[in-house]
């Protein structure tokens, strides 16, 4: 059996018009470039800052947005290739969760309608058993019946990102893609969700990519660990070798910050980096070669890194 | 019952509304209540001034007038409500195809609505009833015809602001059919300030159609409206004071009573602003 998800060379830019009157347009590369498999019942967390392009290419992957260039193989179909309905049809096996639980519902729905939406509309459980439905995949993800007729701005932060899976539970998919699920929740909050997420991983046995800034919380969750930079993957591979034995310098510098080395120095300067390895104006270990030539990714399908350094 | 609420608490929309009930009342209770038949002449009253038995005084025909004036509210309301609801219907149609889907669509739409709003419409539909004959239904349809324009922006407007917010982006990924999208996530989100505009529209569609019945190419006497009413009076005016203001009162109570209600429920509408009425 293939991978679930198979992702090559995919590419998605944006043109931004640098003023109102302006003709010049930055091209951002958001997604330059990214390959990776996703194993059937295993989970890759996404690491990387913010505008690291790890957000769009989680929509990407899902067609919520159209990615430039590149092959999506879901399930061994090509979804570059597959027709609008097709795509309507295989996005049932595919959910995705967002960081901001309450602009992600709809806040004139109340939790039932949310919940019992999908199960109707894909014809999942007949009407007379829809309520039955709903109340399990509420016990699912820690709530109860009472949430059944609320509205999303009578529940907290922790209450609706619950919903939220709960949602992307319904039409029992293969693959949950969760972009930053935690990251606007309160610290105690995101511990629970966070085991909400291992608990429904070993009940299910569902495939996850889980994107988050926070390699700690990637850590827990994670099979493998792609670290992801203006756009590129830097480094990738299974959880024990990227994170006790990181090789790209933006991986260190990740991993000491969570050890609590905030203050280390960081080189900064203003380089084009239209050329050349994208990490070039902060890396502490270049040298020449970095700023004309763009490194690939080296290494065994254990643990890959964009780095000269180990080039050999 | 949480709307009503703020209704009431907010004092200029509570003026709109306590002004606009009286008026549902009287076009609702119109066959009821009304102490005479608005059509019947009774010529040994010509011109009578106000008096407990006609407490509006009579018209040129002895007509009672303030039971002219309960059947014209009938008229009022149903041309404001039946034209906006047109206008809002064909509004919302525009707006929300021409947000949701954006490039070339939208292009073109609004283009065409830029074009709308070019007509003097007030001329353009004098020209319409002129083309047509002038009947109550084709006053509506034609009212209708040219007010759904800034409907149409605002829908649009509203819906190219909610199309990228992360529930609609759900949808979308949960299968569901752009249809469904559309209408049960994307328009029911971006409704209210449609509320608001319909609401002052009504207020502008009576005063159209009470424009065109005193020029005569609206509603056709016998059938008694408030601009037909208005007709007869400029004649008499210095003989028959009554015959103008009764009428007159009942446009401008109406027309003011719905833009206070509008601006009331802009007002609840915007939580920025929320009780800043009066």
């Amino acid at each position: 059996m293939g991978p679930l998800l198979s992702v090559s060379e995919l590419k998605k830019r944006y043109e931004v018009k640098k003023s109102l009157f302006s003709r010049d347009r930055e091209i951002i590369r958001a997604v330059d470039s990214v390959s990776f498999d996703l194993k059937y019942g295993s989970t890759m967390g996404i690491v990387g800052e913010s505008g690291s392009g790890k957000s769009t290419l989680a929509r990407c992957i899902l067609f919520l947005e159209k990615p430039d260039s590149g092959r999506v193989f879901f399930k061994d179909e090509d979804l570059m290739d597959v027709k609008k309905n097709e795509l309507r049809s295989l996005r049932r096996d595919m959910q995705i969760i967002f960081q901001d639980p309450y602009s992600s519902l709809n806040p004139r729905k109340k939790v039932y309608e949310t919940l019992s939406e999908p199960l109707l509309f894909h014809r999942i459980v007949g009407r007379d058993s829809v309520r039955e439905r709903v109340i399990e995949i509420l016990m699912d993800v820690g709530l109860n019946e009472d949430f059944i007729e609320k509205y999303p701005h009578e529940m907290s932060g922790g209450q609706r990102q619950r919903v939220a899976i709960g949602r992307a539970l319904t039409t029992n998919p293969s693959l949950i893609v969760a972009d930053e699920p935690v990251s606007s929740l309160d610290v105690s909050i995101q511990a629970q969700i966070v085991n909400l997420f291992l608990d429904i991983k070993e009940k299910t046995g569902i495939s996850m990519l889980f994107v988050s800034h926070d390699l700690n919380i990637v850590r827990f969750i994670s099979d493998d660990i792609m670290v992801m930079y203006k756009g590129m993957v830097v480094e990738t591979g299974s959880k024990q070798e990227v994170f006790y034995n990181p090789l790209h310098p933006y991986t260190q510098m990740l991993i000491d910050s969570i050890k609590g080395d905030f203050f280390k120095k960081e080189v900064d300067y203003n380089t084009d980096i239209s050329q050349g390895c994208p990490y070039f104006p902060r890396c502490s270990i270049r040298n020449d070669r970095c700023k004309k030539d763009t490194p690939v990714l080296i290494g065994d399908k254990d643990h890959k890194v964009l780095c000269f350094r180990y080039a050999n | 019952m949480g709307m009503i609420r703020n209704i009431i608490r907010h004092k200029l929309a509570l003026i709109g509304l306590i002004i606009l009930i009286p008026m549902f009342l009287s076009a609702l209770l119109a066959p009821i209540i009304s102490p005479h038949n608005p059509v019947e002449p009774d010529m040994k009253q010509i011109l009578s001034p106000p008096s407990i038995a006609h407490p509006f005084g009579t018209d040129t025909l002895g007509r009672d007038v303030f039971s002219r004036v309960m059947y014209g509210s009938r008229i009022s309301l149903l041309v404001g409500f039946v034209s906006i609801g047109i206008a809002v219907m064909i509004g919302i149609v525009i707006g929300a195809i021409s947000g949701y889907y954006g490039g070339m669509i939208d292009e073109v739409f609004m283009r065409f609505v830029d074009l709308m709003m070019c007509f003097p419409t007030f001329f353009l539909i004098l020209a319409v009833i002129a083309l047509l004959e002038p009947s109550i239904w084709n006053i509506m349809i034609v009212i209708g015809l040219t007010n759904w324009m800034g409907i149409a922006r605002l829908v649009r407007a509203e819906i190219l602001s909610i199309k990228n917010k992360e529930f609609v982006l759900a949808a979308k990924a949960q299968g569901f059919t752009e249809k469904r999208i559309i209408f049960n996530h994307v328009l029911p989100n971006s409704l209210t300030p449609v509320y608001v505009v319909a609401t002052l529209g009504i207020g502008g569609a009576i005063l159209t159609e009470s424009a065109l019945s005193f020029l005569g190419i609206g509603v056709q006497p016998p059938t008694p409206s408030w601009g037909n009413i208005l007709t007869q009076a400029k004649d008499n005016i210095e003989v028959a004071w009554w015959l103008s203001l009764y009428p007159g009162l009942a446009i401008f109570l109406t027309v003011m009573g719905y833009n206070l209600l509008g601006e009331g429920l802009r007002d609840i509408f915007d939580p920025r602003r929320r009780y800043s009425g009066l």
